[in-house]
């Protein structure tokens, strides 16, 4: 990294050339995270295995602050009613996250490595029209991408006498599959620019073919370093599957609201139900965070 | 290893034309223009050595016979074919031109004798069984028997670099480049690889070596170059290079390194 010259910043009045013999100070340079876009996984593998009896621990220790209240729902009925429904969220619910998240990761990996190749082809029309498709979705706010894929998405496709129903879920995998489509086109464009130009000419030298030496000598070299980024875009993705629970696709998040409906709505139900569902995430996370900064240290090692 | 193309090749090339061919060849990077107007032939069998300062052009114009770098104007014919063609098949002449960089640059994925067969198998589409057995041979050519399934990362620099020597041969070529070769390994290792070469030159091989390897350009080569600032400043075969120097810049250049 170049450190920002003070010389180069303009002073208004000052028109010499810094001239001094005193030692430079450099700017200050702040501890940062780590800038491998491995940031998330990071910090969710950081933690404790035991912050997840903390959480269990603090959903526990709502109990006392209920019995003050006294409202005559008591905080063992809550948990009586979480138990009933634990069943019911997971395998209604949590499947229904898991596979969206499958889904997801699948069709965007898919068309992520194609539009990540794109980025890279000597092509300069489908190179820009990749590059800019990437940078769309990339940018774009994952809320409004699903709005507009939900709203815009015809609810059955025909084609000649056939109907094929399009489920909500379905809907929310193509509207998230947008933007991590676009963050694994980056991955794999990365990942190809971080292997040394003299592997292309060591290739070009033994008259390997771009496409060649492409498939056989790059991509196999850097496929080891686009997985810890890849689980990492899979546990982000995770985390965020909530947030279809707003266009009414019925995850575990909107069961679980359903269920505390179903409960006579007790404001006493909220933290129990909702810890629960925030425990799930952890207990499916977090090993998949910790798995990711192990292969990413296991592979920086090598080349 | 060069029984290939000893008939007359179709562009009316024979073997006793020289195998490359150098014209007033220019080339700039931006501003700076590196080569100034280069011109030699070099003849089949022969082994020629390019030596200079830093920054004389010599790297460049070893790339730019096999095509890696475009040149601005003057002419390369490799076999009497011009390398600097629009038209040019760049798979054929890189079949005809092996090349070593100073970095080996091996494929860190495969091991040692994956490396010699990857080009054959794969860009010849020869006998995946044929093209094993050659590659042995050529590792035990470069005293690596034993060292067929290390991967490059076992490897010494000197030991990659052969393997690289042998991945570049195991194409066939006519004529072989090498790119300051042992710059970049330690004094022990530049042996190793100097004995390589030099029985490949004994073989009969084309080579053009870029080097600092004053004591190996004197002992293999048929012809010496000594470039600076993009012209070739002083050439002659190392008998009368060595001792006979007339040019000051040569004789400061040969003053410092002898």
């Amino acid at each position: 990294m170049r450190k920002p010259s003070i010389a180069r910043a303009a002073i208004p009045g000052v028109t010499a050339a810094a001239r001094t013999d005193l030692p430079v100070l450099h700017s200050f340079k702040a501890a940062y995270s780590s800038p491998d876009g491995l940031g998330f996984s990071h910090w969710l593998a950081s933690l404790p295995p035991w912050s997840l009896f903390l959480l269990v621990a603090m959903a526990g220790l709502w109990p006392l602050s209920a019995l003050a209240q006294n409202g005559g729902y008591t905080a063992g009925q809550a948990f009586d009613a979480l138990l009933r429904w634990i069943p019911f969220l997971l395998t209604s619910g949590f499947s229904l996250t898991i596979l969206i998240s499958f889904l997801t990761m699948l069709l965007g990996t898919v068309f992520g490595v194609l539009l990540g190749l794109g980025q890279i082809s000597r092509n300069p029309v489908i190179a820009k029209t990749s590059w800019f498709i990437t940078q769309v979705f990339r940018n774009s706010p994952w809320l409004v991408l699903l709005f507009i894929v939900m709203l815009s998405f015809p609810f059955e496709i025909q084609i000649g006498g056939l109907i094929i129903p399009v489920p909500d879920w379905m809907k929310a995998v193509i509207g998230l599959a947008l933007p991590i489509m676009a963050n694994i086109s980056e991955i794999v464009r990365g990942a190809i620019n971080s292997v040394p130009t003299a592997q292309w000419e060591a290739a070009e030298c033994l008259a390997f073919s771009r496409r060649q030496t492409l498939f056989e000598i790059i991509l196999p070299q850097c496929i080891k370093r686009m997985i810890p980024p890849w689980m990492n875009w899979y546990a982000i993705l995770t985390m965020a599957t909530p947030i279809v629970s707003i266009l009414g696709v019925d995850e575990v998040l909107n069961l679980a609201r359903q269920a505390i409906e179903a409960e006579d709505n007790h404001p006493e139900l909220l933290i129990p139900f909702y810890s629960f569902v925030l425990v799930i995430f952890f207990i499916y996370c977090y090993p998949i965070a910790r798995l990711t900064i192990r292969l990413e240290r296991k592979f920086a090692v090598k080349l | 290893m060069s029984e290939t193309n000893t008939a007359t090749a179709a562009n009316g090339w024979t073997p006793e034309q020289p195998i490359v061919s150098l014209k007033e060849v220019r080339k700039s990077f931006g501003e700076l223009e590196v080569l100034k107007g280069i011109t030699f032939d070099v003849m089949k069998g022969e082994v020629i050595c390019i030596i200079g300062p830093s920054g004389s052009g010599k790297s460049t114009l070893i790339r730019c016979i096999n095509a890696l770098n475009p040149i601005d104007s003057g002419s390369i014919t490799v076999e009497g074919q011009e390398v600097h063609d629009a038209h040019l098949d760049k798979l054929a002449l890189r079949k005809k031109v092996g090349m070593v960089f100073q970095q080996y640059n091996l494929f860190p994925h495969k091991t040692a004798l994956q490396n010699v067969m990857m080009a054959p198998v794969q860009v010849l589409k020869q006998d995946k069984k044929e093209v094993e057995e050659r590659a042995r041979k050529l590792i035990a050519k470069v005293r690596l028997e034993g060292k067929e399934e290390s991967y490059p990362g076992e490897l010494s620099g000197g030991q990659q670099q052969r393997v690289a020597i042998a991945r570049s041969l195991a194409m066939n070529p006519d004529i072989m480049l090498f790119d300051e070769v042992t710059a970049a390994l330690d004094p022990e290792t530049v042996k190793e690889v100097l004995v390589t070469i030099k029985e490949l030159a004994q073989d009969g091989m084309t080579c053009m070596l870029v080097t600092h390897e004053m004591g190996f350009a004197r002992e293999v080569a048929d012809h010496i170059y000594f470039t600076d600032r993009g012209v070739i400043v002083e050439h002659g075969p190392p008998a009368t290079f060595f001792s006979e120097a007339k040019d000051p810049r040569t004789q400061e250049f040969l003053g410092q390194i002898l």
